[in-house]
């Protein structure tokens, strides 16, 4: 070359570049990073024919290796579903109350369950199953429908006031608004907050009893403490589904609502409702 | 007057001295070491022989823990988190302790290296130990340094291939030997030899004994001295701890210089005459391919056996012996300002020595109060502070833990009858190798 130039101290050939009077040497590589420079190109060509790589008109090569990540994992769920098939068999074949009745099997019932209650059941009953108004708390000892394994597996698999299941748990609280005279829904409402607390207006106390043992208690009982047949609530105690104090109760007697939740089996599966079951008695509450 | 006839000369010349230095960028020159006998090459037997015997003894020690633990010695049971040495048992909370442990490793390095310098790189660590194994091979199959050089250069012939093959598998099987090695810290080791043998062991094992087998072979028959010089780091950061109160590698020019190979000549010409009779034999041992007449050098690991071969040179012309030493900058910059008339002359031996041929007083010699200085003193300090809180938390750790932890979610349940239930998970850690009654 022409312009070959070498710098006098090192005795190097320079690039020819030079900022402020700094000349870049031309050291040539070393053998060894040239050597490993070669090897991770041939590296790189290796691994596109071994793996999916090249992009083709419709989709890219498969690799000789065909792998696909798709296979890596189906092939990690089959082997899941492998190791969870015994418990899930005996599950299958055993009731509620003898699935949680056996360490092993509730153990694998509870995880099970609560898995699937993260994905299925937390949007109502939120992710502690704390529940919020008109959605039940789920960890507490006030049960409308029951709270022992069975029948927490029967609301679970039917639902409450589901119209497309025919087995589904049923009963309507009437609106009272059309029955009672407004003064007599004041007078039960504080008759019915007295029961659990303490009550300020004494003079409504005794025409509510009246007003309860008339219209009320049909469902709730004489001494209010519901009916579970009917998921008729517990007046005394200190749970209130749709908010405590004269004001709620005015407001459900006048216009109930009445809360459904939709029936899980045909969507889960008998197996996963039956751990949904042993999770939600697991968590506190069941009896 | 010094007698050259009884020293052999060597034609040696170090493939990194000052002035063959190259780029780093030029293809590596093979370093061809000859084998040093001394003191130092004594005591690196004897260091290599106890760090090997460390590494391949120390899975096949018992230690009985009764029942419910392992009684290997020293485990690392990954699987199971716990690390077992000896009467000490760690569990994963109690990792401080080997947080500690590198501290006192880190701290400990410090301390050595500002005291004795690269006293790890020339003895202990792993890479000088293997190479020297692997170099022992290479001698006992290849001879020493000039039969190596001589074979090195001979076109191929059926013995050349016979000796290269033999060497190359043999420090092979020593490679396989270290990476097995190693898995055995991590499980039980006569359950686990079995298994690899009879191929039935975790896939995990035998790729960790190939990568390791890979790595001991590359790194100690194949690329040696180039690991410490570019791919270690600890040069670089000892550089930084030595300071003029170290010992290094040193060599003594202001007794050795003018070296000269007709000192008998020169003298008669009226000529100063050193001590160094530019024998050599200090390159032809140097496992760097360095001349330490260079001075102070990045690549020397201070393995000391140019000493060795020095002092036995010495011995034959009947000099003291030292004319490459341990010592520290500051003597060696003294006894140099001495030997110089305070840098205003080259070197002249006649300044260093009486006309008897002894010493002058006033030169500076090695005692060990100079290396024990303020800053060793902060050292050890800390070293042994934290050496003293390890063994005092150690003995009195609790064996037994016990964990109570609130619930997040729900964070409380209302009853029906208005009181209020709060959720614990209480985790119980029985850490004794036993079981024990709840009163315990
Ligand atoms: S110069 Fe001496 S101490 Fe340094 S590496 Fe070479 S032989 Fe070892
Ligand atoms: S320093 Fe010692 S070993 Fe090295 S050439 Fe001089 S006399 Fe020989």
């Amino acid at each position: 070359m022409s312009n070959e130039h070498i710098d006098e101290i090192s005795g190097v050939m320079t690039t020819g570049h030079e900022w402020d009077g700094i000349k870049e040497l031309n050291n040539p590589l070393p053998r060894w990073w040239v050597i490993t420079f070669y090897v991770t190109i041939a590296w790189a060509l290796a691994y596109t024919i071994a793996y999916p790589a090249w992009p083709m008109l419709s989709s890219a090569t498969n690799g000789v290796l065909s792998f696909s990540s798709r296979n890596d994992v189906k092939n990690e769920l089959a082997a899941a579903e492998a190791a969870k098939a015994k418990y899930v068999a005996a599950i299958q074949s055993k009731s509620v109350s003898e699935i949680a009745g056996d360490d092993a099997l509730r153990e694998f019932a509870v995880a099970a369950g609560g898995a699937a209650f993260k994905v299925n059941c937390v949007q109502c009953h939120g992710s502690g199953a704390l529940g919020s108004k008109g959605f039940p708390n789920l960890n507490d000892d006030d049960w409308l429908w029951g709270g022992k394994t069975e029948q927490i597996h029967q609301t679970i698999t039917h639902g409450i006031r589901f119209a497309a299941d025919a087995d589904t748990r049923q009963s309507e609280m009437t609106a009272f608004v059309d029955v009672l005279k407004p003064e007599q829904i004041a007078q039960v409402s504080a008759y019915v907050a007295s029961l659990s607390g303490p009550m300020h207006d004494k003079s409504l106390i005794e025409p509510g009893a009246k007003v309860f043992a008339d219209n009320c208690a049909a469902c709730h009982g004489e001494n209010a403490k519901g009916n579970r047949e009917l998921g008729a609530p517990d007046l005394t105690d200190a749970i209130w589904l749709y908010g405590s104090g004269e004001a709620a109760i005015a407001a459900q007697v006048r216009a109930p609502k009445n809360g459904v939740m939709p029936a899980w089996v045909g969507r889960l599966g008998e197996t996963t409702v039956k751990e949904l079951a042993v999770y939600v008695h697991s968590l506190g509450g069941g009896e | 007057m010094l007698d050259q006839t009884q020293v052999e000369r060597l034609e040696a010349e170090a493939v990194n001295s000052a002035k063959l230095r190259q780029p780093l960028y030029v293809a590596r020159k093979k370093i061809f070491p000859k084998r040093a006998s001394g003191r130092f090459r004594q005591f690196k037997w004897l260091v290599m022989a106890i760090t090997l015997g460390i590494y391949y003894l120390t899975p096949w020690l018992r230690w009985d823990r009764g029942a419910f633990a392992p009684d290997q010695a020293v485990l690392l049971d990954l699987a199971n988190r716990r690390f077992y040495f000896f009467f000490v048992e760690i569990w994963p909370q109690e990792f401080y302790y080997v947080a500690g442990l590198l501290m006192m490793a880190g701290v400990g390095l410090f301390l050595i290296t500002s005291t004795v310098g690269r006293a790890w790189c020339g003895y202990t660590c792993p890479q000088t130990v293997w190479v020297d194994l692997f170099l022992v091979v290479e001698r006992a199959i290849e001879g020493d340094r000039n039969a190596r050089i001589k074979l090195d250069a001979a076109p191929w012939t059926a013995r050349k291939l016979f000796l290269r093959v033999s060497k190359h598998a043999v420090w092979l099987v020593i490679a396989v030997a270290t990476g097995g090695a190693w898995i055995f810290y991590f499980a039980d080791a006569p359950k686990l030899l079995g298994e690899v043998a009879t191929g039935t062991a975790a896939p995990v094992a035998y790729v960790t004994i190939a990568v390791l087998t890979g790595t001991t072979y590359v790194f100690g028959g194949l690329m040696r001295e180039q690991v410490c010089t570019y791919m270690c780091p600890w040069p670089r950061i000892q550089a930084a701890m030595l300071d003029e109160n170290s010992l290094t590698v040193t060599y003594n020019d202001w007794r050795g210089e003018p070296r000269s190979r007709h000192a008998k000549k020169a003298t008669a010409a009226g000529q100063p005459v050193g001590d160094c009779v530019d024998c050599n034999a200090c390159v032809a041992v140097c496992p760097m391919g360095i001349d330490i007449r260079d001075g102070q050098q990045l690549e020397c690991i201070t393995c000391a056996l140019c000493i060795d071969a020095c002092d036995s040179v010495m011995d034959k012309l009947g000099r003291e012996r030292g004319l490459i030493s341990y010592a520290t900058l500051a003597d060696y910059n003294a006894n140099m300002a001495v030997a110089t008339s305070g840098g205003a002359s080259p070197v002249n031996p006649a300044l260093v020595r009486t006309a008897s041929g002894s010493f002058v007083d006033g030169l500076a010699h090695f005692h060990l109060g100079k290396i024990f200085r303020l800053r060793t003193y902060i050292y050890l300090g800390a070293w042994s502070a934290i050496g003293l809180v390890l063994v005092y938390s150690l003995l009195t750790r609790e064996r037994l833990e016990l964990n109570v932890l609130h619930d997040r979610n729900p964070q409380f349940v209302t009853l029906s009858d208005g009181s209020i239930r709060n959720g614990y998970t209480v985790k119980l850690l029985n850490m004794i190798d036993d079981t024990r009654a709840e009163d315990d």
